[in-house]
């Protein structure tokens, strides 16, 4: 399909891209509008629903063992009976709050060590950078895998292991960051108002950067879900009874070569939603924060 | 560029002494004990003088720099020390088990660039319209899903329900030798679902890349002259449009570890990711220290390789680095 329109004369051009552009806004407030609505589900399914339906409650029963999805168990149940639905959101709730715990204490982590960076500058700043490249060049799950299997079992080898490799990008930008506003002439001004080292890093650095590592900590917890659920499903994630999705997918592996799909598609599709629905907010906000890399991809 | 690989390779020595060093670092620091796990139940029975014998031969009683330095020179010789799972040498290990993986790795690194070649250019063709829009979807949704569970469902789909490939290992049960037939066989869903998981980022590039060069002034020039619709996809905007692509390969090398440790779990395919995730679950440290290693010497060749193709694919940046 040959595209007749003539691109060649700069006005048709400009028509041609406010059209396109109109259409691709309108598709991402779409986006961004679902998003907020799944996260806002999501937070409040993980938080509610525990409090109305105890897990207790949820007692093997092998009569209803590896049911078909119905009306009574929407996503069917897994091999002992129990609704697969509640603990989908149960291990959701778990794998969420250690998603969040870890990337936050991994953007913590960075901004610490990209502001230190940024702000000494020299040969700190080159020791630091050094060390960065050098932890991006060990694969982040082999490195988490090492740190868990020489520190398991537990929630906090997890968080640590999965904090411990996440936090060189968030490093890699406040740096970045600092170091473009220390050009900025209210940082000059600072300085020749007699401001010491400390209060023009804390004052007047620090809160510059705060956008930009927030946006870096949220875009992380996807990140965060995603590798705390393949360590779990690896068998050296969080000890079996914290049932997070990636243990409920590996713990489905044997009703799925019996054939049940149920058990393994529904837990996946709960790491997926969140993960898509957390970037689709967090890709606002960045094209909020820098509107001229709007284009920029989002991986 | 000879030169450059040179410099590079002399650049990977500090960066690989510097991981080992951690490793083992990690090692001491943890609560593991290596004497207790080598005595088992044994150990709870044996006597202090036996433990302390054991954590002699093991040489654990050492400092930290005594037992790196050990690592190290055993290593320069070969000696990579002995894996208590796999009851074998480490190197030998590795050296039965690594092509396997090069090979599955291999696989679907070239399906995942022909395929994200294919389909980036389909979706930047008419950018904002409806392939498009569902090509970016999917390949949203596909970065987000993880392989293991895109794993599962493939062995449900091809292996279960439909039974035209086999769910996991590298022959048939019951096979004595194994044919080059069926380990084809074997390879096609491990290397399909790893492509996969590769797939979004290079479909999501390529659709970056030639979509921008299609809004370049090479390309109106090219349709100014009256040039055929493919031409110019195919010659101008692919060709512009693929080189940042082409030049990022080799950053996608951790990617692909990380994609192989999940797949090769899935499908227990005998490759080295498969025996990391087996030798984290038995804390089998000379087997796991020995890997980590060699992934990052694979990450530093990744990224070496990158900055070559960047070289060969751009004159005006040269060999400098």
């Amino acid at each position: 399909m040959a595209d007749p329109t003539p691109t060649a004369a700069a006005p048709v051009t400009w028509h041609r891209r406010s059209t396109h552009t109109a259409a691709r806004h309108r598709t991402r407030s779409l986006r961004v509008r679902t998003s907020a609505v799944l996260v806002a589900a999501i937070v409040l399914a993980v938080l509610v629903v525990p409090l109305l339906v105890p897990l207790d409650r949820q007692a093997v029963d092998l009569t209803l063992k590896l049911q078909a999805p119905s009306w009574a168990h929407p996503f069917g149940t897994d091999e002992v009976g129990r609704d697969l639905l509640l603990r989908c959101v149960y291990g959701l709730r778990v794998s969420l709050l250690v998603g969040v715990v870890a990337a936050l204490a991994a953007a913590v982590i960075g901004t610490a060590v990209g502001a230190l960076a940024g702000a000494l500058g020299g040969w700190a700043d080159r020791a630091v950078m050094r060390a960065v490249d050098l932890c991006s060049s060990v694969p982040h799950l082999l490195l988490g895998i090492f740190i868990v299997a020489m520190f398991r079992p537990g929630v906090w080898p997890v968080i640590i292991s999965v904090a411990l490799t996440h936090w060189l990008s968030t490093a890699r930008i406040v740096r970045a960051e600092i170091l473009s506003l220390r050009s900025r002439p209210y940082i000059d001004a600072a300085v020749s108002g007699g401001a010491s080292r400390g209060r023009v890093a804390l004052r007047h650095l620090l809160p510059g950067v705060l956008p930009q590592a927030g946006l870096a900590a949220v875009l992380m917890v996807p990140h965060a879900i995603w590798h705390e659920s393949a360590l779990s499903f690896l068998g050296l994630g969080l000890p079996a009874h914290e049932a997070s999705l990636g243990i409920m997918v590996n713990s489905a592996r044997s009703s799925l070569l019996a054939g049940d799909w149920w058990p393994t598609l529904f837990p996946g599709l709960f790491i997926i939603v969140p993960t898509l629905a957390i970037a689709g907010l967090a890709g606002a906000w960045r094209e909020r924060l820098n509107p001229r890399r709007r284009s920029e991809l989002m991986l | 560029m000879a030169r450059m690989t040179a410099r590079r390779a002399l650049l990977a020595v500090p960066v690989l002494l510097a991981v080992t060093l951690g490793v083992f670092a990690i090692a001491a620091a943890s609560p593991f004990d290596p004497v207790r796990a080598y005595a088992g139940d044994a150990g709870l029975t044996a006597s202090q003088q036996n433990l302390d014998q054991i954590r002699h031969n093991l040489g654990v009683d050492q400092p930290l720099l005594a037992r790196w330095w050990d690592w190290l020179t055993g290593a320069l010789t070969g000696n990579l020390g002995d894996s208590a799972t796999l009851r074998a040498p480490v190197s030998q290990v590795i050296g039965e088990r690594i092509g396997w993986s090069v090979l599955l790795c291999a696989l679907a690194f070239v399906l995942a660039v022909a395929f994200g070649t294919l389909l980036g250019v389909l979706a930047a063709r008419r950018r904002g319209g409806l392939l498009d829009r569902a090509v970016t979807s999917v390949a949203y949704a596909l970065e987000a899903a993880p392989p293991f569970w895109l794993g599962l469902l493939a062995v449900w789909l091809f292996a279960l329900k439909l039974g035209v490939l086999p769910a996991g290992g590298l022959t048939d049960t019951g096979s004595e030798v194994a044919t080059a037939g069926q380990i084809a066989r074997h390879a096609v869903l491990p290397a399909l679902v790893l492509a996969v998981s590769q797939l979004p980022w290079f479909v999501l590039y390529v659709r970056q890349g030639v979509g921008d060069a299609l809004e370049e002034d090479p390309v109106r020039g090219a349709r100014a002259r009256g040039l055929r619709e493919r031409t110019v996809l195919l010659r101008h905007a692919l060709r512009s449009g693929l080189l940042p692509v082409l030049t990022l390969i080799g950053s996608r090398v951790p990617e692909l570890i990380t994609g192989a440790l999940l797949v090769e779990t899935v499908f227990s395919w005998p490759g080295i990711a498969a025996a990391t995730v087996d030798a984290a679950t038995a804390v089998d440290f000379p087997l796991l220290a020995a890997l980590t290693v060699l992934a990052t010497a694979a990450v530093l060749a990744g990224n070496l390789l990158s900055d070559l193709l960047y070289g060969l694919a751009d004159p005006r940046v040269g060999f400098d680095g």
